[in-house]
Parts: C-alpha cells; sequence; structure tokens
C-alpha cells in the first residue's frame, strides 16, 4: 500500500469574483522513502494541492470539493480535527518557503522546537530538549546550546531554514512536504538546505514531496516529478523520463525556456501568451491556447490524465490520441 | 570625452550607509559599507551583468551609479561627464541620458495613471512634445516593447507581471536613454514570461544601441544577456570577465562555487557534477572581515588572505580580471 494516495482532489476558492477551481482532480501516489516534485510556475495549484492535504485551506473561501487523500488508511480529508492534528506534525511535517513569518518571534528557538515533541509524545522536558539540541546538531546549527536560547530574528536567512526543518523533522515523520523550501534564499545556501533535507531524509527513511517553480532544483533531488499548469497535472513521470523523453508540450516548452548555464547565448524560447485567468479558465486542455502543437479538439475535450507508457502519464489529447491510434 | 575613455566609467565607487545609535543624542558607530571600492567601464552598446547573492551592493551600485544614492567616494563619468558632481537642475536634466528599471512591476508603476498617461508624463519630463505628436510616439514605444496598442488607456492592474514588466521598460525608454540600468527585472516573473522580457531587452539593446547594466542574483539569467559579468561579494568586484569566460571558466573560488551551486535542470548532469558547498552564510557587511572579505568561507583560504586585501588584477591571456591573491594557486595552467 502507498503511504499517500491522493484521487481526484478538486479545491476551489469561492471569491466575490466568481469560483476560482485552484485544484482539479489531481491523483497521485507516493510510496514511503520516495521523493515527489511537484512543479508548476504561480497559480499552478501546486501549494494549494499540499495544503488541501494538511488541511490548512482557509474554509471559507476555500472549499475541498472533492477526492480523498489516504494517508496510511485514513482519509485526510475526511476524518476528524483530533484525528487529522494527531497526524499532523507527527506523521507528516511541512515546511515552508518563508522561515521568518513561519517561526513565532516572541519565542525561543528552543521552545519552538520542544513543542510538537511535547504535543505529541509522552515526553519530558528535559528528555525534549535533549532531543531538539541533537536535531539542530544534526542540522547543521553550531553552537546549538546557545542557539537554543535565541530568536529567530538573531538568525540568518539560511540559519532559520534549518531551524524549521530540525523541527519538522523531530517528531521524525513519514512524509515532510516541503513548500519552496529554498526559493527565498541564495543559490550557495540553497545548496546547504537541499543537501541536508537529503540527507535527513536518508536517516530517516521518510518520503519527502517537494514543491517548487525550478526545474533545476527538482531535477537533482526527485524520484519522481508532476508537472501541473492552472491547477491540473499535465505530466506525471520518472525524472529521467521527464526530461529525456518528455511526453507534453508545457513541459518541454518550461524545460526550454529555462535560461540554463550550460546553453549558449541564444534567444530564449518563449511560451507565447500569458497562464489563463482561473476566474474563467478556458474550455478543454487549459494549455492549448499558448500551445505549439494545438489542434482544434484540443479546445474543445476535456483533459484527463492517462497513462502513456509505464508509469508515465500526461494529460496531452494529441499524445494520447497517438499512442492510442498505434 | 577623452579619447579611449569608455562610454561608461567607474572609478573607486564606495557607498558607505552610516550606523548611528541613540535617539536624541545619536552618534555615528559604524558604517554599512555596501558598495566598497567598485571600479568598472563598459562600452557602449554593452551588456554587462553584474551578479551577487543578496546583501552583495549590487542594487547599491546600480542606483549609486544612477545618482539615486549620492557615493560617499569615487567617480562616475558617462561620455566623460562626471556624474557625481551634478545636483538639482543639472542633475534633473542630466537624468535623459540614464535610466532604471525596477524588480517589481507592481510597485513601480502610478496605479491611478493610464498607460498613456505615465509614458507621456515620462516623455515630456525631458522634452517639450506637442500633445498631437504624443499619441504616435507613445504607439512606437508600445510596439517597441511588443505590447498591444489597446493598453494605452488601461491601467496597470489590469496587466499582468509580464506585461508590467514591458510598460516599466517602456516608460524608462520614453527619454530615449543610453544607459538602462536594469536591477533584478525579471526576478518576480515566471520563468515563461521571463524568457520573453529577457528576450525583448537584449533586443532593444541590439537594435537601439542601448548599454545595459543588467544586475540579477541568477547567473543563469545574466548569462544568457550579458556580454561581460561582474560577480560581486560584500560591497566588491570579486572577477570580471566575457561571461562565457566567467561561467565556464571562473577563476575566484566564489565564483566557482556560486556555479557549482546553481540546479541544472537535467538530471543525469546534476547527478554527475561535482558540487562545492560553502561554508557558512555571507558575512554582514556592517561587520566585514579584515583582508579578502570571503576568506572565511574560502576552500582555498591561508593565513595571510586574512591581511591583504586583494585587488581585481589581470588574470590570463583572455582579458579576465580575478581579485584573489592566490588566483594562481586556485587557478593551475
Amino acid at each position: 500500500m502507498s503511504l499517500l494516495n491522493v484521487e481526484k482532489l478538486s479545491t476551489s476558492f469561492h471569491t466575490r469574483n466568481g469560483v476560482v477551481r485552484a485544484v482539479r482532480d489531481v491523483s497521485f501516489q507516493l510510496e514511503r522513502g520516495e521523493t515527489l516534485g511537484i512543479v508548476g510556475e504561480s497559480g499552478s495549484g501546486k501549494s494549494v494541492t499540499c495544503y488541501s492535504i494538511m488541511g490548512l485551506i482557509p474554509q471559507p473561501p476555500g472549499r475541498i470539493e472533492g477526492g480523498r487523500a489516504m494517508f496510511d488508511g485514513v482519509d485526510l480529508l475526511a476524518c476528524s480535527h483530533g484525528k487529522l492534528n494527531s497526524i499532523r506534525g507527527r506523521r507528516i511535517s511541512m515546511i515552508f518557503q518563508d522561515a521568518m513569518t513561519s517561526l513565532n518571534p516572541f519565542l525561543r528557538i528552543g521552545e519552538q522546537l520542544i513543542e510538537p515533541l511535547l504535543i505529541h509524545e509522552k515526553i519530558n522536558r528535559n528528555d525534549a530538549i535533549a532531543r531538539a539540541l541533537h536535531m539542530l546538531n544534526a542540522a547543521g546549527i553550531p553552537e546549538a546550546e546557545t542557539r537554543m536560547n535565541m530568536y529567530p530574528h538573531e538568525f540568518s536567512g539560511g540559519m532559520r531554514q534549518r531551524v524549521m526543518i530540525a523541527m519538522a523533522l523531530i517528531t521524525k515523520p513519514d512524509l515532510l512536504i516541503a513548500d519552496e523550501p529554498t526559493t527565498a534564499l541564495d543559490v550557495t545556501v540553497q545548496a546547504q538546505i537541499l543537501e541536508l533535507i537529503q540527507k535527513m531524509q536518508r536517516e530517516l527513511g521518510m518520503a519527502v514531496i517537494l514543491v517548487s517553480h525550478d526545474l533545476g532544483v527538482v531535477s537533482g533531488f526527485c524520484d519522481r516529478v508532476m508537472v501541473m499548469y492552472a491547477g491540473q497535472v499535465m505530466e506525471s513521470a520518472r525524472t529521467d523520463d521527464l526530461f529525456y523523453d518528455t511526453k507534453h508540450p508545457y513541459t518541454r516548452a518550461l524545460r526550454q525556456s529555462i535560461p540554463a548555464l550550460q546553453m549558449k547565448g541564444q534567444e530564449l524560447h518563449t511560451i507565447p501568451g500569458q497562464p489563463p485567468d482561473m476566474l474563467c479558465p478556458p474550455p478543454g486542455c487549459p494549455f492549448a491556447p499558448r500551445c505549439e502543437r494545438a489542434v482544434d479538439y484540443c479546445a474543445r475535450e476535456e483533459i484527463r490524465l492517462l497513462e502513456v507508457a509505464p508509469n508515465h502519464a500526461t494529460a496531452c489529447l494529441r499524445v494520447q490520441k497517438e499512442k492510442l491510434a498505434v | 570625452m577623452n579619447p579611449g575613455e569608455a562610454f561608461l566609467e567607474v572609478r573607486d565607487l564606495k557607498t558607505h550607509f552610516p550606523v548611528n545609535k541613540g535617539l536624541l543624542f545619536s552618534r555615528r558607530v559604524g558604517a554599512v559599507k555596501a558598495v566598497d571600492g567598485v571600479s568598472l567601464s563598459l562600452r557602449q552598446g554593452e551588456i554587462l551583468g553584474l551578479v551577487g547573492e543578496s546583501g552583495c551592493g549590487k542594487s547599491t551600485l546600480g542606483r549609486t551609479i544612477l545618482q539615486l544614492i549620492h557615493p560617499t567616494a569615487g567617480t562616475v563619468r558617462l561620455e566623460g561627464r562626471e556624474l557625481t558632481d551634478l545636483r538639482g537642475a543639472t542633475l534633473r536634466r542630466a537624468r535623459a541620458a540614464f535610466q532604471m528599471v525596477f524588480q517589481d512591476p507592481f510597485a513601480s508603476l502610478n496605479p491611478r495613471m493610464t498607460v498613456f498617461d505615465a509614458l507621456a508624463e515620462a516623455m515630456q519630463t525631458h522634452r517639450r512634445i506637442p500633445r498631437e505628436e504624443l499619441p504616435g510616439r507613445i504607439g512606437a514605444l508600445l510596439e517597441k516593447v511588443g505590447l498591444p496598442p489597446q493598453a494605452l488607456r488601461r491601467y496597470p492592474h489590469e496587466f499582468s507581471g509580464g506585461q508590467r514588466q514591458r510598460i516599466a521598460i517602456a516608460r524608462a525608454l520614453a527619454v530615449e536613454p543610453k544607459l538602462l540600468v536594469a536591477d533584478e527585472p525579471v526576478s518576480a516573473l515566471d520563468v515563461s514570461i521571463q524568457a520573453q522580457i529577457i528576450n525583448l531587452l537584449a533586443r532593444l539593446s541590439r537594435e537601439m544601441g542601448l548599454t545595459l547594466l543588467f544586475i540579477s542574483h541568477d547567473l543563469s539569467v545574466v548569462k544568457h544577456i550579458a556580454d561581460r559579468i561582474a560577480v560581486m561579494y560584500l560591497g566588491r568586484i570579486v572577477e570580471l570577465g566575457s561571461a562565457t569566460s566567467v561561467i565556464e571558466k571562473p577563476l575566484h573560488p566564489y565564483t566557482k562555487a556560486l556555479i557549482s551551486a546553481v540546479p541544472i535542470p537535467d538530471p543525469r548532469r546534476e547527478a554527475q557534477r561535482a558540487r562545492i558547498l560553502l561554508p557558512g552564510d555571507p558575512p554582514s557587511p556592517l561587520n566585514p572581515p579584515p583582508g579578502c572579505p570571503f576568506h572565511p568561507r574560502c576552500l582555498y583560504a591561508e593565513p595571510r588572505c586574512s591581511e591583504i586585501v586583494p585587488k581585481l588584477e589581470p588574470f590570463g591571456a583572455g582579458g579576465a580580471e580575478v581579485s584573489c591573491i592566490r588566483a594562481k594557486d586556485v587557478n593551475p595552467p
């Protein structure tokens, strides 16, 4: 059985101007110890997918319209609040993009670190502090004992992100959801943090969902990658297949528009137009208006994710039809 | 302009921000040396990429060159004219020659002005243009930056981030400047939109002979647009050279680490390459380390690195310059 099995998750936001279908029919599985990357541009629904699983969507205006998220036999979308709270922070942890706003500025780091332990485990304070010290050391924070008594503002951005990781992993979760954990950091610090998450993953054997807008970050980090656009999954495959045997025109266009260091200074490939207005998304495939390969039926038929090769699914209607014709 | 002098010539530029303590009887306790002795020169029509991590002083350098911040010391000469001496109305008039594009197109446009008004205002700041000529000129400007003519009557909030950045670029170009400083112009944009703006800036520079100082934290973006790249660390330039030589044959230990940290969107290459992990964070510019500012994180540092302040000096035959006293040991022939 998979560790996490998300089926047909749909999340909407009911705003004054209309309904925004931020996530539509998203399904994926995650095995124990596996790393899944969710890639997409802003507004593609990658964060909302994670927030929905974690029960962090404010309702209203948000609403989970349907679907299931089975985590080890429990449907996270339907279970009681108490049950959810016993899983969150203990078996599933989350780290966010901006460590400064995720940490409490009034509490010393030590207090914040031991809080999940005191809540979820029968443990006395001194043991909890010992575990926290161990965790800070493992997260690469020097002089951990002094640091325990410091406040978040006394840390640099990279150090704060290390504290967040230590806090998220102190309960030894089975799943870590990392929502753009390095986007606010400089590249040299980003490299340190990604290395740290990988090291901790090896030690704890946990599964990781890494949300990122950066295909480069995902390429070195994930076993599998899911590409999202306008609230839907466009392509999902093993990382190598996604890069070397791309099946969706959006993934290809995204890859080509990244200014990679290895390329010569030629004109960059651009995707014409802009992502659709999510208040009134176009009918059919949401990428069709910008797609080089779009044909008449792309703007008419509803898309769905179909496997076109082993463990390789795409939502591209053309690719699916060509595959069926063969 | 003296013969042989570059189009833009920056010499020993320093921008220090005083740090004061106490409210009533405040006294100066130190200075943030945001820019600390930078020399640069740009040829006409050249694109220089300025890269560095947050806090390295790259934005302050850009703003100081444009006299938005007054330098503590040093000179900035544009076509032989000294800019740092200019004040008041003279400076205002001189600004027609140099303009800036900012990172956040949501903050840099007046939300209560239509695109037409915003562009007309910029155009008329420096020149008297008959009203009847305005629509034609503004229309041409819009076309140049790739916006539809219907955009004229609309307000900034009606546009996406990428289109807003096009408006900001059009506004900077409205006065027909010779030098454009673009400070992280694509950092707030999604990758698919980023590429459009990078291509636009490259094309404008080519077609209009515009000299461009392109500031970014993203080496891959800079590599794509720049002729030459300057790498900054803690207020100083540590390496300067052609875009290909800096990316493919980095000389300074910091540049090497920076390049090795940029993720490659290619799983096999990413798995194969050796990554140089730098220890620690960049130090505070309030209290920079003595000697070479990079030595506490440098893998090649030796005792004398904390004593000698390195100078940017030519290295090798390719015209590259590096500021490292161990450059020869770090880059064996």
